[in-house]
C-alpha cells in the first residue's frame, strides 16, 4: 500500500512541470484575455469597462469584415482543399500507377516550407508583372494580366490559391494512409458487382474514410480561424481590408495601431467561441471511434 | 478508352506536380541571377549565387537570424521532448483517477488558439522582464517558453505509451532500477519512435513559427529566418535575388528532415491522429 501511494506521488512528480507549464502560459493566460476584455484604454492604463468592448465589436465594420472574410477562407477553401485531396490520394493509391513515389514526394513537398516562406515567393509569383500573369498572357487564358493583389475579388482568391498550395499534400497524407486500411475485397466485390470507379469512390471510399475526412475537415477548420501568416505576407491585409483575418486585426489593434489589449482581447472572444465549437464536435466525433 | 483514362490521369498528375513545384524550382533558379532578370521571370539559372549569398550576409543578419532560429529550435525541441514525454508516461503508467481527470483539464489547452493567447502572454512577459529580464521581452528564451511543453505532446506520448510494456517495468524494478532510471534506461531507448516524430513535429513548428516570435520579439535587432523573410518581402524595394536566397537558406533545414527522416514524419503525423 506504502509502495503504492509512493508511485502515485512520483507519477505527480513526472507530470508536474508540464501541468506547471500549460497553467502559465494557457489557462492564466486564458483567464487574463477574459478579464482583459472587460477592461478598456491604452496600452497599461486599462480600466474597467464592463461589457464596453463586446458592444464596440458588434458594431466596428473592420471586425465584421474580418470575420465576414475569414468565412469566405473558410467556406471555399476548405471544402475544395478536402475533395482535392481525398482525389489525388485515391489516383495514387492505384498499385498499377508509374511514378507513385514521385508523385507523392511532390504534392506533399509545399508541406515543408514554412508559411512566411511561401507567402513571400507566392506575393513575387502573382505580382500584376509576376511570373504567374505572363504565364497565363501567353496562353491566352487572360487578355489583361489580374490585379491579384490589388483587387479585392482576386485577392481573396490568391490567399485560397495559396493555402490550397501549401496544405493539400499535408491533408492527402492522412486519406493515403486511410485507404491503405481500407479492405481490398470490398472493391473486388464492387466491381463484380458491375460498379465502376466514380460509383466506387461514392459508394465505399468516401464511407470508408469519413473519419478521416471529419478529422481534416476540422483540423483545417481550426486552422483556417487562426489565419495569419498568409495574408499577413502576401497580402498586408489589403487591399483595404479585403484579405484581413481576425487574427491579423486582433494584431493590428495590439501592435500596429495604438495598442488597446483590452479591446483585442474582447475581438479574439470570436475565436475562442468559434473553436470551442469545432473543437467539442471533434472530440464528440473522435470519442464515436473507440 | 482505357487508355485514354490513364493518359487523362498522367497528364493531369504531372500538371498537379508541374504546380506543386514551381515554386520550389522558382526559388532555387532566382537564388542564382540578378534581381533584374528575376523580375522580367528568367526561367534559367544565372551565376549570381554567390553574389547573392555574399551580399545577404553583408547586408542582413543571416548569420545571427539563423543562430537564433536553430538555438530556439533546438532548445525548445529538447525541452519539450523531455517534459512532455515524461507527462505523457506519468499520466499512464502511474493512472489513477485524480491524474486522468488533470490529464483531461490540461487536454482542455488545446481548444485555446494563439490568437487569444498573444496578448496576454505579451503582457505576462512583459511582467517576466521587469523581474527576470534575462527571460523576458526580446529574449529568445520568451519565444521558446510556451512552447516548452503543449498538451498535443503530451497526448502523442500518452497515446504511445500505452504500447510500452508493463512487463518490461517490472522486471527493471525487480533489477531494482529506480523509477526515475527506468523511464530514462527503459523507456525512452524503447520508444526512440515517438521520440523521432515528436522531435521532428517539434523542431519544424519551431523553426516555422512566426507569429509569437513577432509579437514577443519586438527590437529590431533580435530576429529568427521567418522574421527576417518578412521584413525582407515587405520591403519597398526588394533585391530578390537576395531574398530568395534567404528563403532556400531557411529551408534548408526542414528540407533535409523531411528527406532523411520521411518514415518518422509521416508517422508521427499519422500516429496523432488515432484515438
Amino acid at each position: 500500500m506504502g509502495l503504492k501511494l509512493n508511485r502515485s506521488i512520483i507519477g505527480w512528480f513526472f507530470a508536474s512541470l508540464s501541468i506547471l507549464l500549460i497553467s502559465m502560459f494557457y489557462f492564466y493566460p486564458m483567464l487574463q484575455a477574459l478579464i482583459l476584455s472587460f477592461k478598456s484604454g491604452m496600452g497599461a492604463n486599462l480600466e474597467f469597462t464592463g461589457l464596453d468592448n463586446y458592444v464596440r465589436l458588434f458594431n466596428d465594420p473592420v471586425a465584421m469584415i474580418a470575420l465576414r472574410n475569414t468565412f469566405i477562407y473558410l467556406i471555399f477553401q476548405v471544402p475544395f482543399m478536402i475533395l482535392l485531396a481525398m482525389f489525388f490520394s485515391v489516383l495514387l493509391n492505384n498499385p498499377n500507377l508509374k511514378f507513385r513515389g514521385f508523385f507523392r514526394t511532390a504534392i506533399f513537398l509545399p508541406s515543408v516550407i514554412s508559411l512566411v516562406a511561401y507567402s513571400v515567393i507566392f506575393k513575387y509569383l502573382f505580382s500584376t508583372e509576376g511570373i504567374v500573369n505572363d504565364f497565363l498572357l501567353k496562353l491566352s487564358i487572360i487578355s489583361e494580366p489580374i490585379e491579384w493583389l490589388m483587387d479585392p475579388f482576386w485577392a481573396k482568391v490568391l490567399i485560397i490559391i495559396a493555402i490550397t498550395w501549401r496544405w493539400t499534400g499535408y491533408n492527402m497524407i492522412f486519406y493515403l494512409a486511410g485507404l491503405q486500411n481500407v479492405d481490398k475485397s470490398i472493391y473486388e466485390a464492387a466491381k463484380i458487382d458491375g460498379a465502376n470507379s466514380i460509383q466506387q469512390f461514392f459508394y465505399i471510399t468516401i464511407p470508408m474514410l469519413k473519419p478521416i475526412i471529419l478529422f481534416t475537415a476540422i483540423t483545417s477548420t481550426i486552422g483556417t480561424l487562426q489565419l495569419f501568416d498568409e495574408p499577413m505576407n502576401i497580402t498586408g491585409g489589403g487591399p483595404g481590408n479585403e484579405t484581413l483575418t481576425i487574427s491579423q486585426y486582433i494584431y493590428n489593434i495590439s501592435f500596429e495601431y495604438t495598442p488597446d489589449f483590452g479591446y483585442a482581447a474582447a475581438v479574439s472572444f470570436i475565436i475562442v467561441i468559434l473553436t470551442v465549437v469545432f473543437s467539442i464536435i471533434q472530440f464528440k466525433i473522435g470519442g464515436e471511434k473507440d | 478508352m482505357n487508355k485514354l483514362k490513364t493518359g487523362f490521369i498522367y497528364t493531369l498528375l504531372s500538371m498537379v506536380a508541374f504546380i506543386s513545384l514551381f515554386p520550389f524550382l522558382w526559388m532555387l533558379i532566382s537564388m542564382t541571377n540578378k534581381s533584374v532578370d528575376i523580375s522580367q521571370g528568367r526561367l534559367l539559372p544565372g551565376g549570381h549565387l554567390f553574389e547573392n549569398i555574399s551580399k545577404l550576409f553583408e547586408n542582413y543578419d543571416i548569420g545571427s537570424a539563423l543562430f537564433n532560429s536553430f538555438f530556439i529550435a533546438v532548445v525548445a525541441t529538447v525541452l519539450c521532448l523531455i517534459i512532455s514525454s515524461l507527462a505523457g508516461y506519468g499520466f499512464e503508467i502511474y493512472r489513477s483517477k485524480g491524474k486522468d481527470i488533470v490529464f483531461n483539464i490540461l487536454l482542455l489547452s488545446l481548444m485555446i488558439p494563439f490568437a487569444a493567447l498573444m496578448v496576454p502572454l505579451f503582457r505576462l512577459f512583459g511582467g517576466i522582464s521587469q523581474v527576470f529580464p534575462a527571460i523576458g521581452i526580446d529574449t529568445l528564451y520568451a519565444v521558446i517558453l510556451p512552447y516548452v511543453t503543449t498538451a498535443f505532446f503530451i497526448f502523442l506520448f500518452r497515446q504511445n505509451t500505452k504500447m510500452f510494456s508493463r512487463e518490461l517495468i517490472e522486471a527493471a524494478r525487480m533489477d531494482g532500477l529506480s523509477e526515475i532510471g527506468i523511464f530514462f534506461r527503459i523507456y525512452m531507448p524503447a520508444m526512440k519512435n515517438t521520440f523521432a516524430a515528436a522531435g521532428i513535429i517539434s523542431f519544424m513548428n519551431n523553426w516555422n513559427n512566426y507569429l509569437w516570435p513577432l509579437v514577443v520579439l519586438q527590437s529590431p535587432d533580435i530576429k529568427t529566418i521567418p522574421l527576417l523573410i518578412s521584413n525582407l518581402g515587405s520591403g519597398y524595394s526588394p533585391d530578390y535575388g537576395v531574398i530568395y536566397t534567404a528563403i532556400v537558406i531557411g529551408t534548408i533545414p526542414t528540407a533535409l528532415i523531411f528527406f532523411f527522416l520521411q518514415r518518422y514524419f509521416v508517422e508521427g503525423m499519422t500516429g496523432s491522429v488515432k484515438g
